[in-house]
């Protein structure tokens, strides 16, 4: 299905000179995980690119009127719709191919937050991936709708303390888990399905270049720490990338042609769910004497997913 | 240009408007169906699977997601086109105002339908008047031939650069849209000379000129771009005007900003959008053979409302019924509030206003009747019994 991916080194030195298509002087927050997510994407690719984008931080934050950080054609049209906005874009791009009034090759890649993506985003972005779309959809998971202050989402961790599932007396934080939406995505059967972490670089431009490079739709779930709404110092972002993926909270894997492949299993190294929740106050509740339970519970939850995805990448072992 | 062969057909509106989608070919078309506007879509989409258009059909999950990929393909650089109905164009309205706001000419056949609840599926204009702050252009027709013409006319309309606006051609659900009317088709060849070729302003595939299309736009400029928009709406009249003008020399069909019937000499006015102006003709011209001086006013383009020449048209009637097949509840019909503004100007005739036909309920010539009597007494007395007034209603 796939085409081959060059197999081009990609080091430190030879990304330092490519240009930047995002901008310095957009107005992220110092610290955002989202914009350092939004450079490794975009310096991962060599084509042309035309972008889409929900409502959202990503979105108000680089392109506030009359100024905008993007050096490459995009597009903001509302917040539930950036996989049907980017269908259009990319429909009338091969529809102009087609009749010979278009002449260059162009990728198309639509940004979403894990509101616009997982919520009121996940029905247009599951018709634009059943439909086969020529789409790399790449949600930036920051665990909340954080642009409007940090209210839960579907997203959003068990026990993690919101502005609207705040922890109180009776009520400990978000009593649901987090969808799954990179299996989700994958039982739609898309061409290419992954997640990926900033502090890996490596592994998230390889995955950038193979959705972009495979025939047909594809799906990157990326985390992208927040350190406003999880309430951690404005350098943590990259450290808890990596605590996310150590503690197996957010597993570096993909899914293509039906085969499921962990990039990176810690193996005897998988740390303790707690050594990432420790360091951010939305979990601050879940350290307090008496709340052992929940602790343990979050863990089972963790444990239990890897230990699920191990055997989805053992079975499709062929 | 010499009057073009024409070829006479008998047809459904959706038919109508489908074959007028084939000859404008869209580049794409994002839909969905919804009952009563499918026709237009099914018909459509065997063009395309027989390969009779360039378009390229998006089959989207919702019509949320139509109006979205319209304004993504719009954006791109390109003619779209779409229809729908009721609930359909309600999900949309979101999109609505964003496709309006970004200046794209997406053309929308909007096949009117009632509103739920209670859910309904026949024809009235409470879809329509609930996209009238949308600032999209809005044309009204009266039969397949009227729908095929302004579809036809429609792109001339949205994408003249004074305009850039999106327009919706409405017709009555199931009146038109599923009824055989004779009428008349014209030449692919003319169709295509008529509407020329997309001019793209700033579009989105253009790679070698990066743009940033729906920025976030804050208290210090998003008046200017909302005064701008106000503008490109008092520009259309004249496009419509001048685009009409060169359709009629085509075709022979005349269209103005809205159709008079029997109006100039009028004490008694009617004014009725759509279909029931045929009706209404009908028991007119049975009147004025009786001796009553009735006339009609039917609105064609609703957005903008061309409220000075309707103003003028009505001066000079002595009694007007506005009738309204959509209610503002509790204000009075979203069409008795034009004609009433478009009067402000004029002290002459005194307005009332009848809900009709909600529901796809028929309006008969009986019922006219009762209109056409009740307006002539009030032309005498110039005393209203009620001002707003259901009628074809159990009481």
């Amino acid at each position: 299905m796939s085409a081959p991916i060059e197999e081009k080194p990609m080091t430190l030195k030879s990304l330092s000179h490519k240009s930047d298509i995002l901008s310095g002087g957009h107005r992220m927050c110092s610290g955002c995980g989202a914009p350092t997510v939004v450079r490794q994407v975009m310096l991962a690719i060599d084509e042309p690119v035309v972008i889409a984008n929900a409502t959202g931080c990503l979105e108000v934050s680089t392109c506030l009127f009359p100024y905008t950080a993007w050096r490459v054609p995009w597009m903001h049209s509302a917040f539930e719709n950036a996989a049907a906005t980017a269908s259009g874009i990319e429909t009338m791009y091969r529809s102009l191919r087609k009749q010979g009034k278009l002449k260059k090759n162009m990728k198309f890649i639509a940004f979403g937050g894990d509101g616009g993506t997982y919520d009121i985003g996940f029905q247009a972005l599951s018709g634009a991936m059943e439909r086969g779309h020529q789409l790399l959809y790449i949600c930036y998971d920051n665990g909340a709708y954080m642009n409007t202050g940090i209210q839960r989402s579907s997203a959003t961790p068990f026990g993690a303390d919101t502005t609207t599932c705040p922890v109180g007396s009776k009520v400990p934080g978000k009593p649901q888990r987090r969808k799954d939406l990179t299996r989700i995505m994958a039982a739609h059967n898309v061409a290419y399905a992954a997640q990926a972490s900033p502090h890996n670089w490596k592994d998230l431009m390889t995955k950038v270049k193979k959705g972009l490079a495979t025939n047909g739709p594809a799906y990157m779930g990326i985390m992208a720490p927040c350190n406003r709404g999880w309430r951690t110092q404005t350098n943590d972002s990259i450290q808890l990338s990596r605590l996310a993926v150590d503690t197996c909270y957010w597993p570096l894997y993909e899914v293509q042609n039906g085969k499921w492949t962990i990039n990176y299993d810690p193996k005897d190294k998988k740390k303790p769910l707690a050594e990432w929740l420790k360091p951010q106050g939305r979990f601050k509740h879940l350290f307090a004497p008496g709340c052992e339970g929940l602790l343990d519970q979050f863990q089972q939850m963790v444990d239990g997913d890897w230990e699920s995805l191990k055997k989805l990448q053992e079975m499709s072992k062929s | 240009m010499a009057i073009t062969t024409t070829k006479t057909v008998a047809v459904t509106g959706n038919q109508a408007v489908a074959e007028a989608f084939r000859q404008l070919n869209p580049d794409v078309m994002p839909a969905y169906p919804i009952t009563p506007s499918t026709g237009i879509m099914e018909s459509f989409t065997k063009f395309v699977s027989d390969g009779k258009v360039d378009t390229e059909t998006i089959l989207v999950e919702s019509e949320h997601s139509a109006m979205s990929a319209c304004i993504g393909a719009a954006a791109a650089g390109g003619r779209v086109a779409t229809a729908t109905s009721s609930q359909g164009m309600a999900l949309m309205w979101e999109m609505l105002h964003i496709a309006s706001g970004y200046r794209l000419p997406i053309l929308m056949a909007l096949v009117n339908r009632a509103l739920s609840a209670p859910l309904n599926i026949h024809g009235d204009h409470s879809d329509g008047m609930g996209m009238r702050d949308c600032s999209w252009i809005q044309l009204f027709c009266e039969n397949a031939q009227e729908a095929y013409d302004n579809t036809i006319m429609a792109y001339r309309i949205a994408e003249h650069k004074d305009v850039r606006l999106p327009i919706a051609v409405n017709m009555d659900g199931f009146i038109i849209s599923h009824s055989i009317e004779s009428m008349q088709y014209i030449t692919d060849e003319d169709v295509k000379k008529f509407v020329g070729e997309y001019l793209a302003i700033d579009p989105l595939l253009d790679i070698e000129n990066p743009k940033s299309i729906g920025a976030l736009v804050l208290p210090d400029y998003y008046m200017e771009h909302k005064r701008a928009q106000h503008q490109a709406m008092l520009n259309v009249k004249k496009v419509v005007q001048d685009v009409s003008a060169e359709f009629a020399k085509m075709t022979g069909r005349k269209y103005e900003l809205f159709e008079t019937y029997r109006l100039e000499d009028a004490e008694v006015a009617i004014v009725a959008l759509n279909s029931a102006a045929g009706t209404i003709k009908d028991e007119i011209d049975r009147y004025r053979e009786k001796g009553v001086k009735a006339g009609l006013l039917k609105p064609r383009m609703f957005r903008p409302f061309p409220h000075e020449e309707v103003g003028g048209a009505l001066k000079n009637a002595k009694a007007i019924c506005v009738m309204d097949r959509a209610d503002s509840y509790g204000s009075y019909g979203p069409l008795f509030m034009e004609i009433a503004s478009a009067l402000a100007p004029f002290r002459g005739p005194v307005l009332f206003n009848k809900i009709y036909g909600l529901g796809g309920r028929d309006l008969m010539p009986l019922d006219v009747d009762q209109v056409i009597d009740e307006t002539a007494e009030v032309a005498k007395t110039g005393k209203v019994k009620m001002l707003k007034e259901y009628i074809t209603v159990r009481s």
